[in-house]
């Protein structure tokens, strides 16, 4: 029996384990990297080790130093995780070698799922049934379009569609090269496309008895370039008799390579209902735990005990109502799905019933990986947190879901929430129209745009600048009880500018500045901004308003940040991330424009650069002599050089200009 | 009341509006600020600016408000006195009423120790007037060196012409800004020059900013532009180092118990019926707290302590118009106990002056008076004056009339002062006349009589209105009852930026 278990993992999926090493009482040990030394996950483990190092391959990847870390903190067993080291046997063997109880199935097990190549015959050979598989070479035109697909892969990566023969080898090549790199296995199979096709899963749980649970499946059809963001259990789309093939066919793959331990079978779902098999994951999935919900189990515990050799009963619990799950990501779809990263200065989601863990009755969990304070680093993948509704049916938990996100306030990088809500509140969406082309076909023209309309934004501006007013009052030096922005004679209301950010700070669209003008008179509030507006009560934090008989209430937070002062602005009306136009530009961006001059008379000893020539910023351009002294003139900014009015031995006068660079367009 | 109030705005906006449209939109063509937009960007933002003498030369040839903005703001936390010429009036040329407006402001300054900020863009002296600006205009800069001796600063930011005599107000400053392509400043231009020496020189070789930033070094600071102008000042005075030799006030306070709104009904139409002080200190004072001091003792005078935005003050309140020697004693009294303490004082004028009559000649009036005035005269804690109703005869001195110098007098719209009332002075007026024609053995002519004395009246009532005393500078502003509170919060604020410590002496007591 296990006692202390070490999670060779991360983040959120650390924080899950750990919760359950609690419940069963078991000792829970993580390794860490060095961003994440201030993690949640590692505060709440009992012992932590240090993996030197950034980057996945000299940390979480590092599988040798993993098993001497469960040695040097007396652990008996390893849980993988998801991700990393959780589907390498290479691993799971060296923990089994170091005498250590290794929480997954058999490596032999993993490595014939590792192929999908393999793996697909395997199944196709146990009566599975299976999307054919093509040759890459004797593809015509009859097969198109095709998906090229990375036979070690995962994630989405090595994964192409081609639609065309003339784009098939350069596809081809690129997604070896990619495959190569990303999993050190060049080899690609190609498979038909499906067309409208929904990925559907099934949850399977095998004990080391012969007792094989299938717990339902999961449709994981909404995803952004193959990255699944929403999730839920039961399908739509799947009926008791389409139900029963899943199951049945996720049982016989199980079955077929005497599968232990909690796994997934996945299949691509075609539009008229065929199950065909896609790949086995041989670990945790992301998406466990809407499956957790509606079966009431844990499945972490489960893998633990079973892992400890325990019996599965012989048939599985009966599922109850829906959940639904959506990832939040720090990235902002709405720019090519950038990523976002930095510090998460606030994370709330009000109303959570349970983390970890399922709700009792029905309710909101919430497996978050990160805390208020906490960095989103670029080494890693940019999930913040996993938020599930679990309620009776599926509109009720969609609804509650969307709710949930869109009342969230999450500061800090941009995040990928309003679309998730646009997604759950979508009438496709409700309607169970769910396929892997969700996206696509709604657009994120429709799916990406903010939850605060133009008035809403507005509104959040107002309500900023008179919480920043009355945070400036209260932290006055001098004259703090005088009413706001007093005048015996009023002449001008008081002016800010905002820039709306995209979440993360970033200000691409210049046309979205918001100049707010207010006047705090005796007999109320003033303003252009929005008409018929009042102020109901105002503090620092929390602005009232009432627009036309509706009272709003809008939460501000302020955090002063390199680019300058940033206020969240949270409502029912949707979040807004404003940027306080400083009062006045800093002369220095101004003066770093253009021309370069002489700062002091002297003679030009040196020219160091040629019309045309591009430098980069602190380059010297010429040398002056003065005073005996050599000054180098130096590039302000990166660019061309346009213009060199002055030769060697020319004598100048201070403020001549001396070069003239036209600076290079920034790139985003 | 609402109705003076709106009189009030009407004149306030003749000050606002400057030069009038035509001028400000030219002003504005010209790629410039307004005196009031310069210092709105100069002032903390949500930071109060009280301005001072907005209806200086009501009544007078002059436009009103003289031609110049002046005020208390804060800027980076340290509240400073601004004076802004208006180029839309006149190109911001002076007259003997902006000069007195700027002594005002001058002396404010000095008394409260305030950092001085000028924004700088005049025309120099109104020509016509020169005779009654150029001999007493010296003081400007005598005061400006003065400041700068006593170690507060002065600072000039100059946006346009600042020539001839005005080239000192730059030259006496501590710290200079000028606006590149827009500041001139020098003793002649070049038409002067090519009278005086035939030498041809521009505007910008003898004084533009640049010359004086790189070349003179009168400038401290070439500014880009307006904007960059007022931020460059607002760093010189965030790096003042500037801190406040008074105590700071209580951490925490109650606002009054009841509204100021209330403060526009509480006066009487008619202004000789009196109206009860404490109902306008239950309204002023933090949590309408008031600890009267002597409540049973010369009761027409209200005296007590009370706090106002966290500073401890002293209230001296007339209640029913006529000082009596009671009231005169308990007056006297009062003022010694603040200044043992150090606590400044407030005064609420409603007075009709000291009684007059046999029995209080006999009684002393003129000595109990004295020693009201004297205790006035030599208290050294700030006192704030501010007039709710009326304010005749000596009773002004004794309630710390201008000319007692407070550091800031406010009146209420109401208000009125004058060596008596219009009525009583045409009726003196016609007793004297009267005496005089029976003196001379003459009939008294009533009709002449009768004209005469409304005459009288109606030039006195005109004098004697808030508005022609407040354009005289004989006030600080006029300002909305409601107001009264957070204007006498910011003074009582400002006045501690000096020490605060009571006399250590006074006049001879005539007991």
């Amino acid at each position: 029996m296990m006692t202390r278990l070490l999670v060779a993992n991360r983040g959120e999926i650390a924080r899950r384990i750990i919760r359950t090493c609690r419940r069963l009482g078991v000792s829970p040990a993580v390794v860490f990297a060095d961003p994440d030394a201030d993690a949640p996950f590692v505060a709440e483990a009992d012992v932590a080790v240090r993996l030197p190092g950034s980057a996945p391959a000299d940390t979480y990847l590092r599988a040798e130093a993993i098993v001497d870390a469960a040695k040097r903190v007396g652990a008996d067993a390893v849980h993988p995780g998801y991700g990393f080291l959780s589907e390498n046997a290479d691993f799971a063997r060296a923990v089994l070698a170091a005498g250590l109880t290794w929480v997954g199935p058999d490596p032999d097990t993993i490595e014939s799922m590792g192929s999908k190549v393999a793996a697909k015959r395997r199944m196709a050979a146990a009566g599975v049934p299976v999307l054919p598989e093509l040759d890459p070479d004797s593809i015509v035109d009859e097969d198109l379009p095709v998906l090229v697909k990375a036979s070690a892969g995962g994630g989405g990566r090595g994964m192409r569609i081609v639609r065309t023969l003339d784009r098939l080898p350069a596809e081809l090549a690129a997604a070896r090269a990619e495959a190569q790199s990303a999993f050190g296995d060049g080899t690609v199979f190609c498979e038909p496309l499906v067309g409208a096709a929904r990925h559907i899963e099934v949850q399977v749980l095998a004990d080391r008895h012969g007792t094989v649970w299938t717990l339902g499946e999961r449709e994981c059809s909404i995803q952004r370039r193959y990255q699944k963001i929403i999730e839920e259990t039961p399908s739509p789309a799947v009926d008791a008799e389409t139900r029963a093939k899943l199951c049945a066919a996720a049982k016989a793959a199980a079955e077929a390579v005497g599968y232990v331990g909690a796994g997934t079978v996945e299949f691509v779902l075609t539009p008229d209902g065929r199950p065909c098999f896609l790949e086995m994951n041989t670990r945790l999935q992301v998406e466990h735990p809407v499956t957790e919900c509606v079966f009431g189990v844990d499945l972490v515990g489960w893998q633990l005990a079973i892992a400890d050799g325990a019996r599965l009963p012989q048939s599985p619990p009966s599922p109850r109502g829906h959940a639904i799950e959506a990832r939040l990501y720090a990235e902002d779809p709405a720019h090519d799905w950038r990523p976002s990263s930095g510090t998460v200065w606030r994370f709330d989601l009000s109303d959570v019933d349970a983390q970890f863990e399922v709700p009792v009755g029905y309710g909101l969990r919430l497996d978050a990986g990160v805390a208020a304070g906490g960095e989103i680093s670029t080494f890693y993948d940019s999930m913040l947190a996993k938020v599930i509704a679990y309620g009776p049916d599926r509109l009720t938990a969609a609804r509650r879901l969307a709710q949930a996100l869109a009342g969230a306030r999450l500061h800090g990088p941009a995040t990928n929430r309003d679309l998730l809500v646009n997604v759950l509140r979508h009438r496709a969406f409700l309607a169970g129209e769910t396929d892997t082309g969700f996206l696509d076909r709604h657009g994120l023209a429709t799916l990406a745009v903010p939850l605060a309309d133009a008035e809403a934004v507005r509104l959040s501006a107002l309500a900023a600048a008179l919480a920043e007013a009355r945070r400036r009052g209260e932290n006055a030096p001098v004259q703090r009880g005088i009413p706001s922005g007093w005048r015996n004679l009023p002449s001008a209301p008081q002016r800010v500018g905002f820039h709306r950010t995209d979440n993360a700070g970033n200000t691409d669209n210049a046309d979205e500045l918001i100049e707010v003008d207010y006047a705090l008179a005796t007999d109320g509030l003033r303003t252009s901004i929005v008409p018929d507006v009042a102020l109901v009560g105002h503090d620092r934090e929390l602005v009232g308003l009432d627009v036309g008989g509706v009272r709003y209430r809008f939460a501000v937070a302020g955090y002063d940040t390199s680019a300058g002062r940033r206020l969240v602005v949270d409502s029912a009306l949707g979040a807004v991330d404003l940027l306080v136009r400083p009062r006045f530009a800093d002369p220095a961006e101004r003066a770093s424009e253009g021309a370069t001059t002489a700062p002091m008379p002297g003679t030009v000893v040196a020219v160091s650069v040629s019309v045309g020539d591009r430098v980069v910023a602190g380059a010297e351009l010429v040398a002056l002599e003065a005073m005996k002294m050599r000054h180098p003139v130096l590039a302000a900014v990166a660019g061309v050089v346009s213009e060199l009015p002055v030769c060697e031995g020319q004598q100048v006068d201070a403020g001549a200009v001396l070069a003239v660079i036209e600076p290079e367009e920034s790139q985003p | 009341m609402l109705a003076l109030l709106a009189d009030l705005a009407e004149e306030h906006a003749k000050s606002l509006a400057g030069g009038g449209p035509k001028y400000v939109d030219r002003h504005h063509d010209r790629g410039k600020l307004l005196a009031r937009e310069r210092i709105e960007l100069l002032l903390d933002p949500d930071s109060a600016f009280l301005e001072l003498s907005p209806l200086a030369a009501w009544g007078t040839e002059f436009p009103v408000g003289a031609s110049v903005v002046a005020g208390i703001g804060v800027i980076e936390g340290v509240e400073c006195l601004v004076v802004a010429n208006d180029p839309t009036v006149r190109g911001g040329a002076s007259n003997p009423w902006t000069l007195r407006k700027s002594f005002r402001a001058s002396d404010i300054a000095a008394q409260n120790q305030l950092p001085l900020v000028q924004l700088v863009e005049s025309g120099g002296a109104d020509l016509n007037s020169q005779g009654d600006i150029f001999i007493p205009g010296g003081r400007m800069f005598r005061d400006l060196t003065r400041s700068s001796a006593r170690r507060v600063p002065t600072i000039a930011l100059v946006f346009g012409n600042s020539t001839a005599g005005g080239a000192y107000l730059p030259g006496m400053s501590d710290h200079v800004v000028m606006v590149k392509q827009r500041a001139k400043v020098f003793l002649a231009g070049p038409p002067l020059v090519k009278m005086a020496t035939g030498e041809d020189a521009d505007d910008e070789e003898l004084g533009g900013a640049e010359m004086h930033a790189q070349v003179s070094g009168l400038a401290d600071y070439l500014a880009e532009d307006e904007r960059d102008a007022l931020r460059i000042g607002r760093r010189i005075v965030a790096n003042l180092n500037w801190r406040k030799a008074g105590p700071p006030p209580a951490a925490d306070y109650a606002e009054p118990r009841y509204p100021a709104d209330d403060l526009l009904g509480l006066v009487p139409t008619d202004a000789r019926v009196p109206f009860d002080p404490r109902e306008v200190i239950a309204r002023i004072a933090d949590g309408s707290v008031f600890d009267e001091f002597k409540p049973w003792y010369g009761t027409s005078l209200v005296t007590g302590w009370a706090s106002i935005h966290g500073y401890r003050i002293g209230v001296l309140a007339n209640a029913r118009g006529v000082l009596f020697s009671e009231e005169a004693r308990k007056a006297a009294q009062f003022i010694q106990l603040a200044n043992q303490r150090d606590i400044p004082l407030l005064f609420l004028q409603n007075t009709t002056g000291y009684m007059v009559g046999k029995d209080y000649e006999r009684a002393g009036i003129i000595k109990h008076g004295a020693l009201m005035i004297n205790a006035v005269s030599n208290s050294r804690v700030p006192h704030f004056t501010v007039v709710l109703g009326a304010s005749y005869g000596a009773g002004n001195y004794g309630m710390c009339g201008r000319a007692y110098d407070p550091r800031f007098l406010f009146s209420w719209p109401n208000a009125k002062s004058a060596v008596m009332g219009p009525a009583q002075l045409a009726g003196v007026l016609s007793i004297v006349a009267r005496q005089a024609a029976n003196a001379r053995g003459q009939d008294y002519d009533e009709e002449f009589d009768a004209h005469m004395r409304q005459t009288v009246e109606q030039q006195v009532e005109a004098q004697s209105v808030a508005a022609y005393l407040s354009g005289r500078l004989y006030d600080d502003g006029v300002i909305d009852p409601r107001d009264t509170r957070t204007v006498l919060g910011i003074c009582l604020s400002v006045a501690h930026t000096a020490p605060v410590r009571g006399a250590d002496g006074y006049g001879v007591f005539r007991m």
